[in-house]
């Protein structure tokens, strides 16, 4: 039936794309950036009443690469138990969009990009950004796409954030939102966890006022920040399963014996040293810097006197959301937070908190609840 | 689908196309009736985190949460009508969660089952035994139910809390009768309204 598709001719649809929205970009922040390149990727068609687009908003080191290979790492897309064909988001029947977020270091305009005004790479002059600067650059996309309404808006993390500002920002433009693992307000844990990594990064002499050469990146510091951030991804029922107090193997057979060095002695420090080094690979250190600050900024009940119910007052959206009971870095209680906030608004929101042993990772992992949540919550609003 | 007969006399008291909390919801097969036969705006609230899964997977908004903490989140007639369905025996409560059922909304429809029916007081008085029946199904030291009360302590109470009771269904093996209920009923309905 394959040639009853319609061949898809808009070279704006693809894989691998890049856009120029033209004109300043105005940020939340009061500066404006001159030129903003987003880089993005489609799946599945649009249909005639451009009813079926859903937008899929990655997470802090994420990419657009949500369902397709990423020619950089050559690495499968990230989100394959929830994207794909027969999956709930399904490109046989959404059209699906990802893009790289503003600040980012995977095509779209960030800290490593050259400002067109000086033909110097932006590095620290880079304005500080937010969760509704990315948001808004996301709409400018959706303009670019000729696409005025989201049957959904997807995300886990800091894409759940991104999901939840958007029926604040542009509440006209999404039917519904799906925000997994996620919370409406960074906390001061949270805020501390990111300062410890950007601490790393500044640290390393290499880092140079961020004005390292592109590939010559303070990998030292880059790497300690992942290693920090990776520990709270997972949860230490998780860390015990996978690694308890192992040692790193040693000739000796059988019982292996501690090396009384500095090494990575433990198995688990060996596991989070690769974590660190193989992220340094692939993610630019000023772009960590800025999107950490922007999920910090992030607080949607702030305007509203700290009353999140404002912020989402006389809403249409539909929202579902999901926690899991081991996610220590945005628990469940944020996500009963938001879900009160709804219910005094009156909106339409589900939300489940599912037994997960994978601490916030779970979002990325099998978790077959999640996806007959999802899968539900779509179909029921399209 | 038909529905059990106590879940037909609750949908029975809600009109078609009212905002509804069910509260206790389970896997949400009373709303699903509700949206599909009467058009409601259908909400829930259960505390199972597999029944929520289901419910959102046939399309309706569910909340996990605990129906005793939880109502205070909900702003003052935000339903037309509350539904707590063979769910008050079981809540720590009772007596505080009746007034907000009608603060949250206009109307609530409230079933349970009925300690007074003969078959409970035969098997306590004769048998000396707690009773195991079709709506009492689990035994007393696995059953959630903590706060079992007769029809008659239940008018007591909803007459100590000043709301007002508009209509009362009485089941007996699936079939209505309303005389003797407090003896001969084994499940009941009512509607309850603001003074």
């Amino acid at each position: 039936m394959a040639s009853a598709r319609p061949e898809n001719t808009d070279n704006r649809r693809g894989l691998d794309r890049r856009v120029t929205i033209p004109g300043d970009f105005a940020l939340t922040g009061g500066q404006a950036l001159p030129a903003l390149e987003i880089a993005y990727e489609t799946y599945g068609d649009l249909n005639a009443d451009a009813s079926n687009a859903i937008l899929i908003c990655h997470a802090l080191t994420m990419d657009q690469y949500v369902a397709g290979h990423n020619p950089r790492t050559g690495k499968p897309g990230w989100w394959p138990r929830l994207v794909g064909p027969g999956k709930p988001i399904d490109p046989d029947r959404h059209f699906i969009i990802c893009s790289n977020v503003l600040g980012g270091c995977n095509g779209t305009t960030g800290p490593g990009n050259v400002n067109p005004l000086t033909n110097q790479h932006y590095a620290m002059t880079f304005p500080v950004i937010t969760i509704r600067d990315m948001v808004n650059a996301q709409a400018a996309l959706l303009d670019h796409l000729g696409i005025e309404t989201l049957a959904a808006v997807v995300g886990g993390s800091m894409g759940g954030m991104q999901a939840l500002d958007w029926a604040v920002a542009h509440p006209h433009r999404v039917r519904s939102v799906v925000a997994i693992a996620t919370a409406a307000r960074h906390s001061a844990q949270n805020i501390a966890f990111h300062e410890v990594g950007r601490q790393a990064i500044m640290a390393d002499p290499n880092w140079s006022g961020g004005a390292y050469p592109l590939d010559k990146q303070p990998v030292a510091g880059l790497a300690v920040a992942r290693m920090a951030a990776h520990i709270t991804y997972l949860s230490e029922e998780g860390l015990t399963e996978k690694f308890g107090r192992r040692l790193q193997d040693r000739d000796t057979p059988g019982s292996p014996q501690p090396g009384f060095g500095f090494d990575a002695e433990f198995q688990v420090e060996s596991y989070l040293r690769h974590q660190g080094l193989s992220f340094t690979q692939r993610f630019d250190a000023n772009s960590y810097l800025y999107i950490t600050r922007a999920m910090d900024y992030f607080d949607l009940g702030a305007p509203h006197d700290g009353v999140l119910a404002k912020a989402f007052a006389g809403t249409k959206t539909r929202f579902a959301l999901v926690s899991f009971t081991s996610d220590w870095l945005y628990p469940t209680a944020e996500s009963r937070r938001i879900v009160r906030a709804l219910n005094a608004a009156g909106a339409a929101v589900s939300f489940v908190e599912l037994e997960s042993p994978f601490g916030h990772d779970a979002f990325l992992l099998d978790a077959p609840e999640m996806i007959r949540v999802v899968d539900g919550f779509l179909r029921a609003g399209t | 689908m038909s529905l059990r007969p106590d879940l037909a006399a609750v949908a029975d008291a809600v009109p078609a196309g009212a905002r509804v909390l069910d509260i206790g919801c389970g896997d949400g097969a009373l709303l699903a009736h509700l949206r599909d036969t009467k058009s409601v705006d259908a909400r829930g609230i259960d505390v199972s985190a597999a029944n929520v899964a289901t419910a959102v997977a046939r399309g309706l908004s569910v909340v996990q949460g605990d129906a005793d903490a939880d109502l205070a989140d909900y702003p003052d007639a935000a339903f037309d009508m509350a539904i707590l369905s063979d769910t008050l025996q079981a809540m720590r409560a009772p007596a505080v969660v009746l007034p907000e059922l009608v603060r949250i909304a206009r109307r609530a429809v409230v079933s349970f089952p009925n300690f007074g029916h003969w078959r409970v007081r035969g098997s306590i008085l004769i048998g000396g035994r707690m009773p195991v029946t079709s709506t009492l199904p689990v035994s007393w030291h696995e059953t959630a139910n903590i706060h079992l009360c007769t029809i008659d302590d239940f008018r007591a109470l909803v007459a100590d809390l000043g709301l007002r009771i508009e209509s009362a269904v009485f089941l007996s093996a699936g079939h209505r009768r309303q005389r003797l209920a407090n003896l001969m009923a084994e499940q009941a309905v009512f509607v309850l309204k603001r003074p």
